[in-house]
């Protein structure tokens, strides 16, 4: 029953899309309200078609109907609830109707929020968005169809796969990483419509993109830190990042919209990089596809398997037609795409933005090549090769050192041009965020040079930018009285993005740090101990206190409880685990970590005697391995202020008030400026 | 919309389209190994499991790769924890039997396994009919390049790598590798005298 409704409601979906489109293009072209009215409908009824398929996939998961053929894939009565409903994205299948659900939910809420807007943008963009959903239609009625009928119906499946039913970020990762991904679809939608509106001239257009890929950018900010974060807790080898292709593939995008948010500023203050914004748009959107072609289609080797079969064949052929007509598209439009601006000054924010802009790109390109290079020189030289962990991080590193001083640099400089004396003052006294995180950095003993070369320059930019945030707030306070925590708050409402950027560097700094820490500095040790032996690591003592073993209604735990002993007395537990479920050969780690501010104790249980007379666990030591995930939420929390709707009238007046003299004055008029766009 | 730089545009998504176009028709998993043809990494390792008359060995006995020179050596990687090694183990344990007797010998590598774990494993399948060897700290699998388990490399009379089986090897690749391997060692001649 589950099945048939499931199965109905996307053949529905299939013909609803078909006509939305033609609908579409009927509305592009004549702009009348009953052909656009037909598109939107289109749009808010195949999101209710899609939303039926997958509301039927998640009932036939819960109540175990195993004549569904994905239900009978992962499915598994001894699973708990909560793993059962998550393991909608736990295989391909589900996965792919999960991706096709966001996008249907992303394209009404688009449609929505923009429906009164006149001209054909908004017709045509939608029109894109239903293509889209077109493709990830076709694969669920085809390849990918999660709903065939098993028969005879089984009494039990095996389950997910144990790895994604181990922990609760199996839980957050992929829904975010989904709304990032998919999300970047939206952007490349108003794009298209920019384009085939005519209205791509305007800046009307990036100004709505922007907020958009905003959003996205955050899920997927979002995503990437989940993935590394479950990847640490998960997987029993105390790494977050190994550049493996999946990895990968969602960073590439997140380079790329990146590089958009900081230069669609460019071209809503300055009119330039009108060009390059398209490209940036469609190329993001192009390489989420892109990424999940080259992991899903099975022709890159990961450590991330999914079973292949046709669907490969499916996304080479639309991820040809998206290059075929993006790439024609925007090469067609990109004598309309002149910049009307251009630079006053080299000492200016403009600047700084640019490089930005080229580093994140050649950042995005290193990747791309060393991902794509087995493939490469498979096909010219016919041999095998894999581009590893090394490969990309003495290529990234130096990218890395250079963006990270130049998110200390852009915020301090103005727009247009910077007198030299203004250089003198912004730019030096950062500089001692250099000289106070480089002697922690040494006295903490990292001697790695790449490792002090990026915790320096972090100092220096989250100097920098604070110095933006306290610079906004003592203007407030001298000009209108208010208590600091009043200019602070007013201050972040007053422009929400600038104050979420500066938010969103300093989040990654604590990222790039953590990095650089963790990296540099890790230590560890693999160790056999007898009950009542002890290990030590970085200064501590870990003493095995015993070995047990329990049933769980999916699973057979072993588990190992060791202690921290400090001074004599123990100051904390720590219970790693292997986890052996019946469909899987190899046991699952749950490895336990210690977590403290400056860093973590990781202790992963290796081996152990079935008697319990001894375990062999690996003890790590990562230092402020907790600044990455910490850093992360900053991020995301910048994301969310600069999203939030900005009170612009309020906001105004308070500008308003400000004394224009001096060096004060130039700031008001600064804010005044950012105000104004 | 200017028609002459879209084709252009078009046109750059084409060496792109075609490179991924070409990557669907390779295996990324399929690497094929650089032994063949080239002399075999030598061994010495005990055996811990006899196998079965006519081909038992005596547990304990070191076997050297050094003193095989001259016949066909089958030797195939296994362990008690691989799938894959069930599937195959009835049909090698078999086609081992049939060449009792002639110049060929078939020898089982341990990988990644203890010996008491592989014992009981081979007592679970109902015996193995040829013996197999320990290999302490994969020290020989490495050697080898050993990808994963079950791998199966033949070695031809002058020690050298002639075929590598990877994944379960078959009845039909077993007899037919084995059979043009023993055809080359009786028109060399007398396998004792060759020159190399």
């Amino acid at each position: 029953m589950n099945g048939l409704i499931g199965h109905g409601a996307l053949l529905i979906s299939v013909a609803v899309i078909v006509l939305g489109i033609g609908a579409g293009v009927m509305a592009g072209r004549l702009r009348t309200q009953d052909w656009i009215n037909a598109v939107y409908s289109a749009v808010y009824t195949n999101f209710a078609l899609v939303t039926i398929a997958t509301g039927a996939m998640v009932v036939a998961l819960v109540t175990h109907d195993f004549s569904v053929s994905y239900v009978a894939q992962v499915g598994s009565r001894a699973t708990p609830l909560f793993y059962t409903i998550i393991s909608l994205w736990s295989a391909l299948e589900g996965s792919i109707l999960f991706w096709g659900w966001v996008l249907s939910l992303y394209a009404a809420v688009v449609v929505w929020t923009n429906r009164r807007r006149a001209g054909a943008l908004v017709p045509w963009s939608a029109t894109a968005l239903l293509s889209v959903s077109l493709f990830f239609a076709i694969l669920l009625i085809g390849p990918a169809n999660p709903f065939h009928l098993v028969y005879p119906v089984p009494t039990d499946g095996p389950g997910p796969n144990p790895l994604l039913q181990n922990h609760i970020l199996m839980a957050v990762h992929p829904p975010l990483l989904y709304l990032g991904y998919v999300g970047m679809t939206v952007p490349f939608a108003f794009a298209v419509g920019a384009m085939l509106s005519g209205e791509i001239g305007s800046n009307d257009w990036i100004k709505l993109t922007h907020r958009w890929t905003l959003l996205s950018w955050g899920f997927l900010s979002a995503a990437i830190i989940a993935g590394m974060w479950w990847s640490y807790e998960v997987l029993g080898w105390g790494g977050y990042w190994a550049w493996d292709p999946v990895e990968n593939a969602s960073f590439m995008p997140w380079l790329t919209a990146t590089a958009f948010l900081h230069s669609a500023i460019m071209q809503e203050r300055r009119g330039m990089l009108r060009l390059w914004n398209v490209n940036l748009v469609v190329g993001t959107f192009v390489l989420t596809i892109l990424g999940t072609f080259l992991t899903r289609s099975g022709i890159i080797s990961s450590v991330h398997a999914f079973t292949t079969g046709t669907i490969g064949y499916f996304f080479l052929a639309f991820i040809a037609l998206v290059l075929v007509a993006s790439l024609g598209l925007v090469a067609g439009n990109s004598d309309r795409l002149g910049s009307v601006g251009h630079l006053d000054s080299a000492a200016s924010r403009e600047t700084v933005f640019l490089l930005n802009n080229l580093f994140l790109t050649v950042f995005m390109f290193t990747v791309l090549v060393g991902t794509l290079f087995p493939l490469v020189a498979e096909a010219i030289r016919g041999v095998k090769v894999s581009v590893g962990e090394p490969f990309f991080n003495r290529m990234s590193l130096p990218v890395v050192i250079v963006l990270v001083f130049l998110m200390g640099v852009g915020p301090a400089l103005p727009w247009g041009r910077a007198s030299r004396d203004e250089l003198r003052r912004k730019l030096v006294p950062p500089a001692a965020g250099t000289a106070l995180l480089l002697a922690i950095a040494l006295a903490a003993g990292m001697r790695n040079a790449y490792a002090l070369a990026v915790v320096a320059l972090a100092g220096y930019s989250i100097v920098a930018n604070a110095r933006e945030i306290v610079i906004g707030m003592q203007a407030r306070h001298e000009a209108h009285g208010e208590a600091w925590g009043v200019a602070l708050l007013k201050l972040a409402g007053g422009n929400r993005r600038r104050f979420g950027g500066y938010l969103a560097h300093i989040g990654v700094f604590a990222v790039a740090i953590g990095i650089a820490a963790s990296s540099s500095m890790r230590s560890d040790r693999e160790a056999t101990l007898k009950p009542g032996e002890s290990v030590t690591i970085a200064g501590r003592t870990l003493r095995l206190k015993s070995v047990w073993g329990r049933e769980e209604t999916q699973r057979s735990v072993v588990g190992a409880t060791l202690e921290f002993v400090e001074n004599g007395r123990v100051a904390a537990i720590i219970e790693p685990r292997m986890n052996f479920y019946p469909a899987s050969q190899q046991p699952v780690p749950t490895p336990a970590v210690r977590s403290s501010l400056l860093g973590d104790v990781y202790v992963n249980l290796q081996a152990f005697r079935p008697d319990g007379s001894n375990v062999t666990v690996k003890v790590i030591y990562e230092p402020l391995v907790p600044w990455i995930w910490a850093g992360g939420l900053i991020v995301v929390l910048g994301a969310i202020t600069s999203i939030l709707p900005q009170r612009v009238r309020v906001a105004r007046e308070a500008d308003a008030r400000q004394p224009a003299t001096g060096a004060r004055g130039a700031l008001a008029g600064l804010h005044a400026n950012v105000e104004a766009t | 919309m200017n028609w002459r730089r879209a084709s252009l545009g078009v046109a750059a998504a084409l060496p792109v389209i075609a490179l991924l176009a070409w990557g669907m028709t390779r295996d990324p998993k399929d690497i094929p190994s650089p032994l063949p043809g080239k002399s075999a990494p030598s061994f010495a390792l005990s055996v811990f499991a006899p196998g079965q008359q006519p081909l038992a060995r005596t547990i304990g006995d070191t076997v050297r790769l050094a003193d095989l020179r001259g016949q066909v050596v089958v030797l195939n990687f296994w362990a008690s924890w691989c799938l894959s090694c069930r599937d195959e183990h009835v049909t090698l344990s078999a086609v081992a039997r049939r060449y009792a007797g002639k110049p060929i010998q078939f020898l089982g590598v341990l990988y990644n396994d203890e010996p008491v774990s592989g014992t009981a494993w081979i007592k679970e399948m109902g015996g193995q009919s040829y013996a197999s060897l320990n290999d302490p700290g994969a020290r020989t699998a490495i050697d080898y390049g050993l990808y994963g388990v079950p791998e199966t490399f033949f070695l031809d009379v002058h020690g050298r790598v002639a075929y590598k089986q990877t994944g379960p090897a078959s009845a039909q690749v077993l007899a037919r590798v084995a059979d043009s391997l023993l055809a080359v060692a009786e028109k060399d001649g007398a396998p004792t005298k060759r020159n190399q």
